[in-house]
């Protein structure tokens, strides 16, 4: 029997996304879709649950000081680590284009801690670089100085903690992004800052402002957006930072990790609620995407 | 408790064997395909010798003592009534245990303490008929740790507790006396607190996670009480107990950022901290390294209202409601843990420091009966308190230490933030019992 071209390509298309898209149903679509089905359900410690529940969890969620407190939290936290991220992420990229030589040490240099485990880093920020004791690296310098030595996880006021967090990440993430803001700006093709220079626009500043910069704007949009998804979704540094295997502070709690002792906490699994926030988070996500989107009107004509 | 991977010390697999029943069981190896010894059985094991022996699997989670596994597993194998495979798990074995318990015939048989979620899911079976006995032979605490509404479901297998250790020497210096109240650790924690020393070290939470307990009992208070049925802490004498460790995390005084937390002896040994929260467990690590200069005391009481306290926890023997053998699963269980009295002292006491969990067995106890060991024995008899228990849920223990988090280190006010506290405990409580 021969095989129409039409149904080989079917199934030479079939053959090939198949198995994917079987093991994305499988470990993906079919959880969340379980997850949402809990959310409706009265579900502790049990993935099949029997009593419905309507939207209860929802709303309880959503009435729920510590939940919504860090939903709070981290719309702060957001806020403030993707300008940030965004800006020295850029400042390394156009720093490193613009060496004569080295490029190529310094870029592997910059991306290299992006590699790194994110738990190995935690526990290196927080039982060496930034350990309360006299001998943490961090106690070390200030030390010389004649100061005692200070508890950065463990000061609340002011919030030490956060520049244990926020360095690790910074640490973890900036090489990422700078490796895509390098490969952008190796893209601008180099006759646009002649026509610039011909037209005398001053080098430095104003060239930037008016060629790089817009020729970045694809992958400014995408480096956003990565950002904030991901400041929504912090976990790794955090819980390895901050948790231990009793719980976490009400302080700096992402929405993540609450979720993740309300649904798998060893006092009980609460996966409806647990579920309910879940997805609340993803609609959260989900909206400031969108609305960011529109800001910066996100559309291919401009790259 | 510490975990770490560990090395099959082979040189220990074939001591550790319980002498009683090795004797009994000639050259039992247990290794698939030995003959299973013919004992006679005192221990309600099925008897029926045409019926093919059950295959039961038992989940310990990974204990941090060299030759506990070892120990175990041959435990198992001398078991004549079925044969037994024994699974260690490393890593959050807690969270293991739930999710299998939602669904799952496997494990038989495994090591928890019971949640009431589990009970009202059906997902482990009561063990009152064969604890029977020899209930009264636990200490309450323990028990307490197992038992849901009356009935008991795990069989305690060694207790451990938590103790105050402090270096002798560091207090005779400062002439600080041992603390016997609450005031008078602060006092001492301050004075102590000198020349790059702390005071105390009782965890880098700044002792939310570990000191909420035993500030309850101080003022004579609990979780719950009322038989689980009535919040234990509604009372402004907890918001003043809460209040204290504000002091301690404000007063410079806490060791904080240690980069060993507080269930690892390094602090303390180190000479970072005078006195450090922290596990029986440890007792052979800190005379290693400090000879007899510690001692050990509970947490203090809060004044002459209250009394000092230890907090104890003690996994116990389970076995799932979902197994394919829930009778085999409930006689081996009743073989290894109420009968085997010398398995039970070994597994408490011969690998690493931990009170055997029935009070019979803890005058047999030899590393028990001196020193600071002894003082710890003395503390778990008169004083030891259960940390939450059955009933105290997951949302209620969040709320609670959400609560002593921002009294001790942001200074909130310590009853609206107890009343907060007790507020979600009495929704969790109305939701379990109506």
């Amino acid at each position: 029997m021969k095989l129409s071209r039409k149904t080989r390509d079917t199934l030479a298309f079939w053959g090939f996304v198949g198995p994917f898209l079987l093991g994305l149903a499988i470990f993906a679509y079919v959880p969340i879709g379980w997850s949402l089905y809990l959310s409706f359900f009265d579900a502790r410690n049990t993935v099949t649950p029997s009593v419905f529940v309507g939207l209860d969890n929802y709303a309880h969620m959503l009435s729920d000081g510590p939940f919504v407190a860090s939903l709070g939290t981290f719309s702060v936290f957001a806020v403030f680590i993707v300008p940030l991220t965004f800006v020295l992420s850029l400042a390394l990229a156009v720093g490193v284009n613009q060496l004569r030589f080295a490029k190529a040490f310094f870029r592997s240099v910059f991306f290299l801690p992006f590699a790194c485990s994110y738990v190995v880093a935690s526990l290196i920020w927080k039982t060496s670089l930034f350990s309360g004791v006299r001998y943490g690296l961090a106690n070390t310098v200030l030390g010389v100085f004649g100061i005692d030595p200070v508890a950065w996880t463990g000061t609340v006021h002011p919030p030490l903690y956060w520049i244990v967090l926020v360095t690790a990440r910074l640490w973890l993430q900036l090489g990422f992004y700078m490796i895509l803001f390098l490969a952008a700006l190796q893209r601008i093709p180099q006759h646009l800052y002649e026509a610039a220079w011909l037209d005398g626009a001053k080098p430095g500043w104003q060239v930037f402002r008016h060629i790089t910069l817009p020729q970045l704007r694809a992958t400014s949009v995408a480096v956003l957006l990565l950002n904030l998804i991901n400041a929504y979704q912090a976990f790794d540094e955090f819980y390895n930072i901050m948790g231990d295997s009793r719980g976490y502070p009400p302080f700096a709690r992402p929405p993540l990790v609450y979720l993740y002792y309300t649904s798998l906490g060893s006092g009980g699994q609460d996966l409806g609620r647990g579920s309910a926030g879940a997805i609340i988070l993803a609609l959260l996500i989900a909206v400031v995407t969108l609305l960011q989107g529109k800001l910066f009107r996100f559309d291919r004509s401009a790259s | 408790m510490q975990q770490r991977s560990r090395r099959a010390f082979l040189s220990l697999a074939g001591t550790a064997a319980v002498g009683a029943v090795a004797a009994a069981c000639g050259s039992n190896t247990g290794r698939p395909g030995d003959p299973p010894p013919s004992t006679a059985m005192s221990a309600g094991a099925p008897t029926t010798s045409q019926a093919p022996k059950v295959t039961l699997q038992q989940w310990y989670h990974a204990y941090g003592e060299d030759g506990v596994q070892e120990a175990v597993k041959n435990y198992a194998a001398s078991y004549p009534g079925a044969k037994v495979n024994v699974v260690w798990n490393p890593g959050d074995y807690d969270s293991k245990i739930v999710t299998a318990l939602q669904n799952s015939p496997v494990p038989d048989v495994f090591e928890a303490q019971v949640k009431i979620d589990w009970v009202r899911q059906n997902q482990v079976v009561s063990l009152d008929d064969i604890i029977g006995p020899v209930k009264n032979d636990f200490s309450p605490a323990v028990l307490a740790a197992q038992t849901v509404e009356g009935k008991v479901y795990g069989i305690p297998q060694a207790t451990d507790t938590q103790v105050l250790f402090y270096r002798k020497s560091m207090l005779q210096a400062a002439g600080v006396q041992p603390p016997q109240t609450v005031d008078e650790l602060i006092d001492a924690a301050s004075k102590l607190s000198k020349d790059g020393v702390k005071g105390l070290f009782a965890g880098n939470d700044g002792g939310v996670g570990t000191l909420t307990g035993p500030l309850l009992w101080s003022a004579g208070l609990d979780y719950l009480k009322n038989n689980n049925r009535e919040v234990g802490f509604d009372d402004p004498r907890s918001a003043a107990a809460f209040s204290k460790l504000h002091t301690l995390n404000t007063n410079g005084s806490l060791l904080l950022g240690a980069p060993a937390d507080w269930s690892d002896p390094g602090a303390f040994v180190d000479g970072l901290c005078a006195m450090q929260w922290t596990g029986l467990w440890n007792v052979p690590k800190v005379r290693d390294a400090l000879n007899d200069d510690f001692g050990v005391l509970p947490f203090p009481k809060l004044d002459d209202s209250g009394k000092p306290s230890v907090p104890v926890g003690a996994y116990g023997a389970m076995v799932n409601a979902k197994s394919a053998h829930v009778n085999e699963a409930k006689a081996f269980v009743k073989w290894l843990w109420i009968d085997q009295t010398d398995s039970q002292l070994e597994f408490a006491t011969r690998y690493g420091f931990h009170v055997p969990a029935r009070q019979s067995l803890i005058d047999k106890a030899q590393t028990l009966q001196t020193g600071p060991a002894a003082d710890v024995v003395k503390f778990v008899k008169e004083n030891s308190h259960l940390i939450g228990g059955p009933v105290w849920t997951q949302t209620s223990n969040t709320a609670l230490s959400d609560a002593v988090a921002k009294i001790a280190k942001e200074g909130a006010d310590p009853v609206a933030q107890t009343k907060a506290a007790v507020t979600v405990a009495q929704s969790e409580l109305k939701r379990l019992f109506g």
